[in-house]
């Protein structure tokens, strides 16, 4: 099993958002930055599929800033064999520009499976993984939550509202990975020792803005201050009146 | 002149409620251009509720009738609606981010080679630019950009589109499409419980955190969902679904679901932040939770602070008398 994961250094979820000065971005001071969620689903999935298959190689893709390369280390410690980092200080909001980027590392390299979080918590652009797939040429399910390998051909289970869709596809594939399809491991000590000797090489690139242009970064609108309606299952008739005749919703 | 494509939703031969919303936020780009909207739908006959679309705004409803469109079928879908938003020179192509969406809008960019813009909550014509508006950060942050491909492609988040009258022809029109499925196959579907609502789509949501202190105490928020007649979904804080009380289907917040329901009852949650997150832009937040200094209070329109196991019952109670069911 030759596996790629794609990943993402994203600002940690608990991070509360402080708009930079220019209007557009996210100020970064103090921000901690953690592997995306998402991605670490996909990375644990990699690493079992291969365990499995009792052969096979690991292999991280990372598009980001020099400091990804700690992302990508925490993703060695995992137990990934190699990584490698397109390096560029400047990630376009266009997805596509993003795709097209590790489409052009990923080509050719005889890759069994291609995974990735379904998004990341940062942009939720939501996209990156089935437009790597049309580049690709490759068949991709997303945000799987259960998979089932058989030579040549899988099964996934994604979920859609109010159900669950059973799809089958033939490898290789592209899959992006949802929360529940697996309980991502703690790296050991010996794990981390290892990482810091993994294979790591930067290329940098550049990438053009693409399609979208950012105009503002802006706060969330503002909720007015809560009101406490009262203590108790007595306030509940209370609540009840201001549902109906202040907030109109029943 | 046709202006914007709306892709529509169907399931099981019926439109999804979902539909309405993008032929909404289609009309409106539609609007800004002094355009048409089209409506798309695939299925292997005709789908119910496309005679409804005119009343929305839509100017022409085409429906694509292929024995591939059974059920949703990734990559046959995302061929017929690339070859289809090519030959109609469309503005914009919209899509709801729902689930298919979120899955087949991607797909059509790509193929299209333009940038798609998912989840949206805004869109507007400005200075004849598709502009939208998206919440990033989980909902800490709203990016506001300008998409400058053609056609501009959008995913809309469900709910937050509410559909207005705005009665246009309607024409209907019907087109076999003899494409295969592709090599992405959706074997079945399994259903979930009989009128299960998801918890991003409802327009009531009664979430529970550890408040509930047990699994099986959700009960008292299914009776409180029942209690408003079929609308109404139950969702859960992380704290519970990473203890395996509730499927993370259900999650609501920052590594689960953003929803954006007309009403939001958060009972037994303290309101982390990456809740707060998932949960912020729902129109109505009601609180109960017994710790008065809980950051959910904070956020809420209206609170009551107390034990839940005695207050929970009572709603479903008064909810009971006040909606009639």
């Amino acid at each position: 099993m030759k596996i790629a994961v794609c990943i993402k250094r994203v600002p940690d979820s608990e991070t509360r958002v402080k708009i930079a000065p220019d209007g557009k971005s996210l100020d970064e001071a103090g921000v901690k930055f953690v592997l995306n969620p998402y991605d670490e689903f996909a990375v644990e999935e990699a690493l079992r599929r291969k365990e499995q298959a009792g052969a096979g190689e690991v292999v991280i893709v990372c598009l980001g800033p020099a400091a990804a390369q700690e992302t990508i280390r925490s993703a060695l410690a995992m137990g990934a064999d190699r990584g490698v980092l397109l390096q560029t200080d400047r990630i376009p909001a266009d997805g596509f520009e993003v795709a097209k980027a590790l489409a052009a590392e990923l080509k050719d390299g005889g890759w069994d499976l291609i995974l990735f979080g379904k998004m990341a918590i940062d942009d939720y652009n939501h996209q990156v993984g089935p437009m790597v797939a049309e580049l690709l040429g490759l068949a991709c399910v997303t945000a799987v939550a259960h998979l089932e390998l058989a030579p040549g051909t899988g099964t996934a289970e994604r979920e859609i509202e109010g159900g669950i869709e059973v799809v089958e596809f033939p490898l290789p594939a592209v899959l992006t990975t949802e929360k529940g399809l697996n309980e991502p491991r703690y790296p050991a000590l010996k794990g981390i020792m290892a990482a810091k000797k993994k294979p790591l090489p930067t290329k940098p690139v550049a990438l053009p803005p693409g399609g979208i242009e950012v105009l503002a970064l802006l706060p969330p609108a503002e909720r007015k201050d809560g009101r406490i309606v009262g203590e108790g299952p007595d306030a509940v008739a209370e609540l009840v009146r201001l549902l109906r005749e202040d907030a109109k919703v029943l | 002149m046709t202006a914007v494509l709306a892709v529509l939703e169907q399931r099981d031969g019926a439109l999804r409620k979902v539909s309405h919303e993008v032929v909404t936020g289609a009309r409106r780009l539609a609007d800004g251009l002094g355009g048409e909207v089209e409506a798309l739908v695939f299925g292997t006959g005709p789908v119910r509720g496309t005679d409804q679309l005119a009343k929305y705004g839509a100017d022409r409803v085409v429906t694509a009738t292929g024995a591939a469109f059974a059920s949703y079928a990734p990559e046959g879908f995302a061929r017929a609606v690339a070859e289809h938003a090519q030959a109609g020179g469309y503005r914009a192509v919209l899509f709801a981010a729902s689930a298919t969406g979120k899955d087949l809008a991607p797909r059509v960019a790509a193929r299209l080679r333009v940038a798609l813009a998912m989840d949206v909550t805004d869109v507007a014509m400005e200075g004849g630019a598709v502009t939208a508006t998206r919440p990033v950060y989980a909902g800490k942050a709203l990016l506001r950009v300008q998409l400058g491909g053609a056609p501009a492609i959008l995913a809309l988040r469900p709910n937050v589109f509410t559909p207005v009258e705005r009665p246009r022809p309607g024409a209907a029109a019907t087109v076999a499409l003899d494409l295969p499925a592709g090599r992405v196959i959706v074997k079945h579907v399994k259903a979930a419980a009989a009128g299960a609502v998801d918890v991003a789509e409802a327009p009531i949501v009664i979430s529970g955190g550890r408040g509930l202190k047990e699994p099986a105490n959700f009960k008292l928020l299914e009776e409180l969902a029942r209690a408003f007649g079929g609308s109404a979904a139950v969702g859960a804080s992380r704290a519970v679904v990473d203890a395996g009380w509730r499927p993370h289907a259900d999650q609501v917040g920052q590594t689960g679901k953003t929803v954006s329901p007309t009403l939001y009852v958060a009972v037994g949650i303290s309101g982390a932040i990456q809740h707060l997150a998932g949960m912020r832009t729902s129109k109505v937040i009601v609180a109960i939770n017994k710790d008065k200094d809980a950051p959910i209070f904070k956020i809420c329109d209206y609170g009551i602070v107390g034990d839940l196991f005695e207050i929970v019952p009572r709603l479903t109670e008064e909810i009971k008398k006040a909606v009639g069911h």
